[in-house]
């Protein structure tokens, strides 16, 4: 399969831009570059002519890349958003992994479709990764505020950490509420009271 | 009750608070709908969630669903404005370094003056000027153009227009990235507060009454939702009523401010609010009549000929043009708050530009005063007059 397109991915995060290239590098496609600073978006778009960019669907320079494609001179080709109205799925897989493609006027379907699809592949891990890093962050975080709340309880009221917990659990019950909410709350009021 | 849940895109501007306040406020909840406003990070966004119909509605760029119904731009669909969500509220900054360059060569800057100030750059020996904007399908983009268009002889003159992301706008004129700007609040005031830029124009010195953002929404789900769309723009009425009333402003401030909203210093949402606007880092305020309106003169009524407008800026054919008039709802518009007792304009359409001062018209509870609708220059626009 012709694999000689030339593919920019527009990501600030080192890491993820890594990533991204390594997976289309190892599906067989060499000319793949990646870009951080979007200051230079403008002049790298001009010098590297890329068949397609890739870009991360929230990433606000979008905007900035659309206008570039619209208001581009009869001399630097187009590079139009990517949309396949007849392969709604495609779409619809690629705005829930969060990559959005922008492809030069008139490349063929079936090669930015394998793009896209690899592309997608790797921006689903990426973002099932930065969600579980987000929960674990999350967890640590819950389990601090509870260790406080803990502490707080031990020490005004006199009882054993397990006695703090019931307690805390009981009242989250009581009130229907979670138990990091009540941790949460007595904490912020010991704050304010001391 | 069960509230109906509705999914609204917005992009955290000053001009997003109608849809704000209509949820802080309760206006929403009393018409049994629950606002999920999402905040979104791009207008390209903004534009593909809802064609793609992960949002119900959004707040937008008026020219957005203009472009998208005529198919130009990334993404096409038919989209219907339902509402116009503001009028005017931009301005227009030069970045300081250029503001200190005129006044070395005694060009004087004075707020809501700036003919003089393009013709002026020839002489000092600048031949290229960078302009950001936020989006290219924005009423920012086609003000600027306008507004270019009769500045006489520029050919010396190359001009640039960029699009930057507005939090980013005061960053880029401080780093010589771009020269000027054209951009919503709170991003001027905040180039300004930071010591980058210098304030040259209101938007509304080049179109008094200019459409801003409008609540856009698919038409084929306009048409099968009729009851959500009819109380969703009886909740934002009375929002944007309590939004011009004057006694309520600080509030809408304080509201706006807070981190689950736009998240930004209240001094710097407060000269949209107010319509105080500082001009330069240590200057007076200088009041702008008619900054940024939400209620008053009908602001929110989607006249077809603003629409018409935007499509004739945007080089549509007459096909085009008489599309772009279907896409502004001023008939939903209508059918939802005609019942409720909201006056209505005789007309949906008038000659843009006709109005130099506020001006009496028929309405459906006898007469409306309309706001002054000047262009700058002058100039008419009546689309049915050129048939």
């Amino acid at each position: 399969m012709n694999r000689d397109l030339s593919i920019l991915v527009v990501e600030a995060d080192p890491q993820k831009a890594r990533d991204i290239i390594d997976a289309l590098v190892e599906a067989g496609w060499s000319d793949v570059h990646a870009l951080a600073q979007t200051a230079g978006l403008e002049r790298e778009i001009k010098t590297r002519q890329p068949d397609i960019v890739l870009i991360d669907v929230a990433n606000p320079d979008r905007d900035m890349l659309e206008h570039l494609s619209l208001a581009s001179d009869s001399k630097s080709r187009a590079v139009a958003m990517f949309v396949d109205r007849s392969d709604e799925d495609l779409t619809q897989a690629a705005l829930a992994a969060g990559v959005s493609a922008y492809v030069v006027d008139g490349l063929q379907m079936n090669r930015i479709k394998s793009v896209l699809e690899t592309a997608i592949a790797r921006f689903q891990i990426l973002r099932q990764l930065q969600s579980e890093l987000d929960a674990a962050k999350r967890a640590l975080e819950d389990r601090k505020m509870l260790d406080r709340a803990k502490g707080i309880l031990m020490r005004q009221r006199g009882v054993s950490e397990d006695e703090a917990y019931q307690l805390l659990r009981k009242t989250a019950m009581d009130q229907g509420r979670k138990v990091i909410d009540v941790a949460q709350a007595l904490v912020t009021a010991s704050d304010l009271l001391s | 009750m069960t509230r109906t849940i509705l999914n609204c895109g917005y992009v955290p501007l000053v001009d997003s608070a109608p849809l704000i306040v209509a949820k802080e406020l309760g206006f929403a909840a009393e018409e049994g709908l629950e606002l999920n406003l999402v905040a979104q990070p791009s207008w390209s966004a903004t534009r593909d969630m809802l064609a793609l119909g992960h949002l119900d509605f959004a707040h937008m760029l008026s020219p957005m669903p203009v472009a998208m119904s005529l198919g130009y731009g990334g993404l096409a669909g038919e989209i219907d404005a339902l509402m116009v969500l503001s009028v005017n509220g931009t301005v227009f900054g030069i970045s300081s370094t250029l503001a200190d360059t005129l006044r070395a060569a005694d060009v004087a800057l004075r707020f809501g003056q700036a003919d003089h100030i393009l013709p002026a750059l020839g002489a000092l020996g600048i031949a290229h000027l960078r302009i950001g904007i936020p989006f290219h399908y924005s009423m920012h983009r086609l003000l600027l153009e306008y507004w270019l268009q009769g500045q006489g002889d520029l050919s010396g003159l190359k001009i640039e227009i960029v699009t930057i992301p507005p939090p980013r706008m005061a960053d880029a004129v401080e780093d010589g990235d771009i020269d000027a700007f054209w951009v919503g609040e709170p991003w001027g005031s905040a180039a300004v507060a930071r010591g980058a830029a210098e304030l040259v124009l209101p938007g509304n010195a080049v179109w008094a009454f200019a459409p801003e953002k409008v609540l856009a929404a698919r038409h084929e789900w306009v048409e099968s939702h009729k009851d959500e769309v009819r109380r969703l723009l009886r909740a934002l009425e009375p929002a944007m009523r309590w939004l011009d009333t004057p006694g309520n402003k600080p509030l809408a401030v304080e509201i706006l401010a807070r981190s689950e909203h736009l998240n930004i210093a209240p001094e710097l949402i407060d000269p949209a609010i107010s319509g105080m606007l500082t001009p330069a880092l240590g200057a007076p305020p200088v009041p702008v009549e008619r900054f940024l309106l939400f209620h008053q003169h009908a602001a929110h009524f989607p006249w077809r000929s603003q629409a018409a407008w935007i499509a004739t800026r945007l080089g549509a054919p007459a096909k085009g043009i008489a599309a772009a008039k279907r896409c502004f709802r001023s008939d939903m518009y209508r059918d939802a708050l005609g019942p409720t007792g909201v006056d209505l304009p005789g007309a949906s359409e008038k000659v843009e530009g006709s109005m130099r001062h506020a001006t009496a018209v028929a309405s459906s509870r006898g007469h409306m005063i309309l706001g002054p609708d000047a262009f700058f220059d002058g100039k008419l626009f009546d689309f049915d007059a050129g048939k």
